[in-house]
């Protein structure tokens, strides 16, 4: 059975076509999108022209040039980069002595400890921005014990809402259990031994952390970083709830192009873009793990 | 290390703190009285009591539930076909059309989505919404039914085949019993994973066809209220339930990648 042709294609086939339909092709419709004029009224306009009997192509690269026209692209960009390579350090940083105590604790408690890692991650991700926005809401206990203390040093008060400081909190929040659970995946991993092997030679606790630990836990951090970038970098709604002006990302001009002004072509160009970055960096996270298992 | 490292424990209670001192708090807002989020009044079942009669809210619910249950039986069925070829054969294109949509952004499926329904003059609504999340959940099953058959001993297969049973049989009574954890947990994967997805559902949903997280959206961005920690709750109570089933049927899927 297992050598049969039409026995694989059986398996294989209705998937690869829903997925073909329902992901390839779109994709590529908004590459070809990016090269179209936008329609009169949102959408997008006909990519031939009915000229005397003949089709003609009615594309453009205007979109295009639009992206490099001005440095506010260039800019929001960065911002998003920003953003998301933040979170990712601050995820890591966070996510570390976590995932390292999980993996160090007993084989009895280990699977508790890591589903309450998982737990949260499981509840609905609005719910999880709604619960900041109600810490840092001007009305909430955080924004007036703050501004008390400010208070007495006679300085002024603060708002924590719609500020960067709330959005980075807020993507931190959301995005540390998928720092956590490839980093424990791969600390669980460690031979111990080599860790006593390092003591009775007479290395201290950081030493034998940042000679063994650490470099062995280097494809652990790159998966969890790839894992936490990719979705803060595409984010929209933490921006649009916790950010005020100064936090938009790519993710909310990309919902505008779609969804207010209906500017679907240069939509598509934004989203070409994201997506050609997400692509670059998971090959860069894999190429880097590949030559650190070369080693 | 076998001293135990008191700061590494101290910032790991901490980093559970961080993790679950938000959801406690609002659930302990749900049952606040008082209409705003901020301080402890007394208690109170009301805002549950306003949920049950508010009927946008109830009309979302139904739409979540519709579309969860849809969408998590198809991608479970194209889901478990496409675990089973990976695991079988290497197939390069399937794996990457499997495996992509897991790795993008979220909002670049969203929009592209959009732009195809559109494009075929589809009409969005609950149809749209479903397609979109079979999309999506697809992946999410095959690799949990990939991991299940790939600890399934061939040799099993083989032996009913020497023995004279059917391919349909060998299917049916063996290969099937033994992938039906996987494939339950990979169910109730998507099963959540839809029910939550607010991101795609943004894009795709259409006039009337909101869920749940689409109104808990558009309610948090007019005002905070304590009916959305209700619901808040009641959403988590029910993931709760559904993520329990599921990680006692195949304790290593929530393991991450």
């Amino acid at each position: 059975m297992q050598g049969k042709a039409w026995y694989k294609y059986l398996l294989s086939l209705p998937p690869m076509a829903y997925l073909l339909i329902f992901f390839a092709a779109p994709t590529f419709i908004m590459l070809f999108a990016s090269f179209r004029y936008a329609g009169e009224y949102g959408g997008l306009a006909p990519w031939y022209l009915h000229e005397g009997g003949r089709l003609t192509l009615d594309l453009t690269l205007e979109n295009w040039q639009r992206l490099l026209e001005t440095d506010i692209y260039l800019r929001l960009f960065l911002r998003s980069i920003g953003y998301a390579v933040a979170t990712t350090l601050l995820c890591m940083v966070m996510g570390y002595p976590l995932a390292l105590m999980i993996a160090r604790s007993g084989r009895k408690h280990r699977d508790l400890l890591l589903l309450l890692v998982i737990l949260p991650f499981w509840s609905n991700f609005l719910v999880r921005i709604y619960a900041w926005m109600i810490i840092f809401s001007p009305a909430g206990a955080l924004t007036r014990m703050i501004n008390g203390a400010l208070e007495l040093l006679g300085m002024g008060s603060v708002t924590l809402m719609y500020s960067p400081t709330a959005m980075l909190v807020c993507l931190v929040y959301v995005h540390l259990p998928f720092m956590v659970l490839p980093l424990y995946a791969n600390l669980e991993k460690h031979d111990l031994d080599l860790l006593d092997a390092a003591q009775d030679l007479g290395a201290g606790k950081w030493r034998r952390f940042w000679l063994i630990t650490w470099p062995l836990s280097l494809p652990g951090i790159t998966a969890g970083s790839i894992l936490v970038f990719i979705p803060v970098l595409g984010m929209f709604a933490i921006p649009d709830l916790l950010g005020g002006t100064n936090g938009i990302m790519i993710g909310n001009v990309i919902k505008q192009q779609f969804m207010e002004s209906r500017d679907w072509p240069f939509g598509s160009v934004l989203s070409m873009v994201l997506t050609v970055t997400a692509v670059a960096v998971v090959l860069l996270g894999s190429r880097l793990g590949a030559r650190r298992e070369g080693r | 290390m076998r001293k135990k490292n008191v700061l590494l424990w101290l910032s790991a209670a901490l980093v559970y703190l961080f993790l679950y001192l938000p959801l406690v708090i609002v659930v302990v807002f749900s049952f606040n009285d008082s209409k705003l989020n901020a301080e402890w009044v007394g208690f109170t079942w009301k805002w549950y009591g306003k949920l049950l009669h508010n009927r946008e809210m109830l009309g979302a619910a139904m739409n979540s539930l519709i579309i969860a249950t849809v969408s998590a039986g198809v991608a479970t069925i194209l889901g478990t076909l496409a675990g089973m070829a990976m695991s079988q054969y290497r197939l390069r294109l399937l794996q990457l059309l499997v495996l992509a949509p897991i790795a993008m952004p979220e909002i670049l499926m969203g929009v592209s989505l959009l732009v195809l329904f559109i494009l075929v003059n589809m009409t969005l609504g609950l149809m749209s919404i479903m397609l979109a999340h079979i999309t999506f959940c697809i992946g999410f099953v095959a690799l949990s039914v990939q991991a299940r058959m790939s600890s399934m001993d061939p040799a099993l297969v083989e032996a009913a085949r020497d023995l004279g049973a059917s391919p349909w049989r060998c299917f049916r009574e063996i290969t099937l019993p033994l992938l039906m954890p996987g494939i339950l947990a990979g169910a109730l994967m998507a099963f959540t994973l839809s029910i939550d997805d607010f991101v795609i559902t943004f894009f795709t949903a259409g006039v009337g066809s909101s869920t749940l997280p689409l109104q808990i959206y558009s309610m948090v961005k007019i005002a905070v209220t304590p009916e959305v920690n209700a619901v808040s709750t009641l959403l988590m109570l029910l993931t709760l339930v559904v993520i329990t089933a599921a990680s006692r049927l195949s304790p290593t899927i929530f393991r991450g990648e």
